[in-house]
């Protein structure tokens, strides 16, 4: 755990970029600092591993003041990831990697054998071992930093804005990969960035700084989105706020159409017999499904040919029933047929939900939350009813 | 020092003779070398292929020892061995190695988004040249210009060990001596011409970059 | 280009006369033939660069790391860029072998007698290698990836390791381009040294030659065969110490994309205009 108490960091000429930060960063969990330019998330930041000193207030890391560390034994034990990476160029990626654990002693060839272990974890070709940062694109070093980070195990991770030199679509993959490693890994991570969506996407619990290195509220995501503490936090949140909430809400037990399916390669008359209107859902071999398939106003002829993938529209993104009611309604939405495709865990087809009916589920959970939040406010103290309305969150 | 003053004003004659020598050794070389140098550059900078053996070609003028040249010139050139066109000429192809290279990279070094902006709003090659990457390049041109201006003022002394008539006379004579009265007034004389040059040189860069003012005095 | 012949019409003899001297073994072999001068030559090129490397390396790569002192430290390469070097060997010549006499010799070095002046040029020469290595080595530290530099200290690296493992090793291109520098700037000038009586070089050939230049064993062919011998030297030493850059210098920093490199230099050159601009 990682413990900021009372932490002020003013320079010389009288700029305070830290004031008075007090927050704890759990233990195995994601903390995400986020704030616009100017609000010390990066000062912050940096006074916990001393690459800047605190003018007043500790820093806890596990009930042990930081201060009373050496730095750089206290650095050793915490992973480091930059912006720019900041690999070593003229050392090889593997060696690169292996940087920590050669530091404190390992074995060259342990050092390099865990080296190499950690590549392949966050994605790389066992091939970029021998090659030089020079020679890897943007995203590929930033893996790469985030290796090195890992490389002696420590169980604190400091990352800052890592994912922001490179572009959306890599950047989402990092982050993607970035939470599978968290799942596995489970270190205690405490994370900077700029951008808000990044923080809600991948934070346990959020702390949102102001101008002048303030603390302007410090809660889980969704809190955050359905009740942000001021008008700063509702306005660095954004728009689009009740929606994006959805993305925390579990789809949960959606009632769903167990519609007929057709496999590829049956003819397309198969398709519109079974059809309960202008669409069929089309699976492959394992009941994975692939597109609709138009049967509304086909020719005859049409009607012998087999169904094959360039006859499909791919247009409905598809939902997991695990998965959230955003995605949910997003596949309702999306769908040509205007019901969305549910699938299990493995992908396997498990049925379909119209828009309608996830509105449904949505409006209910909102009034329970309503409904909890009108007690919260009135301070009572009511018993939970297994299955009343306090049940919920 | 006593001494020293005294010999500079026994021998006021002579060192005012040699003083101009040195001058017209000092600057004139720089000033040919300089203007040699910018289309040389340019055509390292301008046609790739080129840059590897303008650059090696430059390198390799600047490695061979002045004394070397000094000695070399009067055998390819016919001129006589006392003769200080042999410095003047041998200065000048310094200047010119070094500052080549110094024009390309610089050239070089202009980023590609600026030049863009400059093409797009109409600038044709030329005036891209003249007006955008040359003046931008000016700081670091200017700062080899006076790396090859300071250091080819006291390469001028150097001629003195096979007679070349100018201030290192002064140096000659004080070891023949034995003293050093005129081996400090020549050392002082050679330091102030330098740094005068440089100064100058100096100034000149500062008119023609007013901006950088600008931003260190933000 | 006029290739005058015997007596062309400078008075000198011709360019032809070099290949004959060259040809003459007893202008190889003896106690004061070519060999034993290149020999000389070479060793105290050798001797001043290891001086001054020793000097300069350390106080280049501190100033870098630390980024105090340089004012200090581009006033002083500056500065001594301006001297002349024979007024200052002149100088340091006359005022040591006032006050040391002496008949010692260092055996492949200096011959009796000559202690003084080989001190002197000893001083002088290392003052002239000092400002490019020093140049260099603190524009290399400064050059390094600020990123690199941070992550380094980010994980636990200490100063001192941080400089030997990522700034030193990030800065070894700029600073072999220094020693190259400073190897052909000292090349050239022991030959001036030579001026002085007793020391050896080859300049030897070329001071001792200007006095009898008409003489075609002791005269300018001699003084022409020295110089391309020099300037031989001069070549043969850039090239060898390139091969030992491509050696120590890891591959990936080799900038064979010519736009670094030239970010390189003028990075130097950025560094000095920018403090003296001030």
């Amino acid at each position: 755990m990682i413990r900021f108490e009372s932490v002020t960091k003013r320079y010389p000429d009288g700029t305070v970029a830290v004031d008075e930060l007090t927050l704890e960063a759990p233990s195995r969990e994601i903390t995400v600092l986020v704030g616009p330019s100017g609000c010390g998330k990066t000062t912050s930041l940096r006074m916990i591993n001393r690459m800047i000193e605190p003018t007043s207030g500790r820093i806890m890391l596990d009930d042990r003041d930081t201060a009373a560390v050496k730095p750089s034994d206290l650095r050793r034990g915490m992973g480091y990831v930059i912006q720019h990476a900041g690999l070593f160029p003229h050392r090889t990626i593997l060696d690169n990697v292996a940087t920590v654990p050669l530091l404190l002693g390992q074995d060259k060839k342990q050092a390099r054998a865990r080296a190499a272990e950690l590549l392949e974890r966050v994605g790389l070709d066992p091939a970029f071992a021998k090659r030089y940062p020079a020679q890897l694109s943007g995203g590929q070093q930033q893996r790469v930093g985030v290796a090195r980070a890992l490389a002696a195990d420590p169980p604190v991770m400091l990352m800052d804005e890592p994912f922001s030199a490179v572009d959306p679509v890599v950047r989402e993959q990092l982050q993607d990969e970035f939470l599978r490693l968290q799942h596995d890994l489970g270190k205690t991570i405490v994370f900077v960035t700029h951008d808000i969506d990044e923080a809600i996407k991948l934070g346990d619990k959020v702390a949102v700084l102001r101008v002048g290195g303030k603390l302007a509220q410090f809660a889980p995501p969704a809190e955050l989105l359905s009740r942000p503490a001021d008008p700063f936090v509702a306005g660095f949140v954004g728009r689009d706020r009740g929606y994006r909430a959805l993305g925390f809400a579990e789809a949960g037990q959606l009632p769903l159409n167990d519609e007929k399916t057709v496999p590829l390669g049956d003819k397309v008359r198969a398709a519109k017999d079974i059809a309960q209107d202008d669409w069929t859902l089309v699976v492959d071999a394992d009941t994975k499904p692939q597109g609709w398939l138009a049967v509304g106003r086909l020719p005859d002829r049409a009607l012998d040919a087999e169904i094959t993938p360039d006859l499909l529209n791919l247009g409905g993104t598809l939902a997991s029933e695990s998965g959230t009611l955003r995605a949910a309604l997003d596949a309702a939405l999306s769908s040509p047929s205007g019901r969305g495709v549910i699938v299990h865990d493995d992908g396997r087809y498990a049925g379909t939900v119209t828009a309608s009916r996830v509105l449904a589920r949505i409006e209910e959970r909102a009034a329970k939350v309503r409904a909890d939040a009108v007690h919260a406010a009135g301070g009572e103290h009511r018993d939970v009813a297994p299955d009343g309305i306090g049940g919920g969150r | 020092m006593g001494d020293a003053w005294n010999y500079f004003f026994d021998h006021r004659a002579e060192i005012q003779d040699w003083t101009g020598t040195t001058l017209w050794l000092a600057v004139l070389p720089v000033a040919i070398g300089l203007v040699l140098s910018l289309p040389v550059g340019w055509l390292a900078y301008r046609y790739r292929w080129s840059y590897p053996p303008i650059i090696s070609g430059a390198g390799l003028l600047y490695t061979i020892p002045s004394l070397v040249l000094f000695v070399s010139l009067p055998g390819l050139l016919g001129t006589k061995i006392l003769d200080p066109i042999n410095v003047a000429v041998a200065l000048t192809v310094y200047t010119f190695a070094l500052l080549v290279r110094i024009v390309a990279d610089g050239l070089l070094s202009v980023a590609p988004a600026t030049l863009d902006a400059a093409a797009a709003m109409g600038y044709t090659t030329f005036q891209r040249l003249v007006k955008v990457q040359l003046p931008i390049a000016v700081p670091v041109i200017g700062a080899g210009l006076r790396v090859a201006a300071v250091s080819n003022v006291s390469l001028i002394s150097v001629a003195s060990a096979i007679g070349v008539t100018q201030l290192g006379n002064l140096f000659v004579e004080g070891f023949r001596q034995g003293r050093t009265p005129p081996t400090i007034v020549g050392l002082v004389l050679f330091i102030v011409i330098a740094v005068v040059f440089d100064a100058a040189i100096l100034l000149g860069i500062r008119l023609l970059t007013p901006w950088r003012r600008a931003v260190a005095a933000r | 280009m006029k290739m005058s012949v015997v007596a062309g019409g400078n008075g000198l003899p011709g360019l032809d006369r070099v290949p004959i001297w060259f040809n003459d073994p007893s202008n190889w072999w003896g106690p004061d033939g070519l060999v034993v001068r290149t020999r000389e030559h070479l060793l105290y090129t050798g001797t001043v660069v290891l001086v001054a490397a020793l000097i300069a390396l350390p106080l280049g790569l501190l100033v870098g790391h630390t980024g105090r002192g340089v004012f200090v430290l581009v006033g002083l390469a500056n500065g001594l860029r301006a001297v002349p070097t024979l007024g200052l060997l002149i100088l340091l010549a006359v005022w040591i072998s006032d006050h040391l006499q002496t008949k010692t010799d260092i055996p492949y070095f200096i011959r009796a007698g000559g202690l003084p002046y080989f001190i002197a040029a000893l001083i002088v020469l290392v003052l002239l290698a000092l400002p490019p290595i020093l140049t260099n080595t603190y524009a290399g530290v400064q050059n390094v990836d600020p990123a690199a530099r941070d992550a380094a200290r980010g994980m636990g690296m200490t100063g001192f390791q941080v400089l030997r493992k990522v700034e030193f090793p990030c800065a070894l291109p700029l600073i072999m381009s220094g020693l190259r520098s400073a190897t052909l700037q000292v090349i050239a000038t022991v030959a001036v040294a030579a001026y002085l009586p007793f020391l050896g070089g080859l300049g030897r050939f070329i001071i001792d030659g200007s006095q009898v230049i008409l003489d075609l064993k002791y005269g300018y062919p001699a003084m022409l065969a020295a110089g391309i011998t020099v300037a031989l030297l001069a070549v043969l030493a850039d090239a060898a110490l390139s091969l030992v850059q491509r050696y120590v210098v890891s591959p990936g920093l080799s900038g064979r994309n010519s736009k670094r490199s030239a970010r390189r230099q003028i990075a130097i050159l950025d560094a000095e205009a920018q403090l003296a601009d001030a």
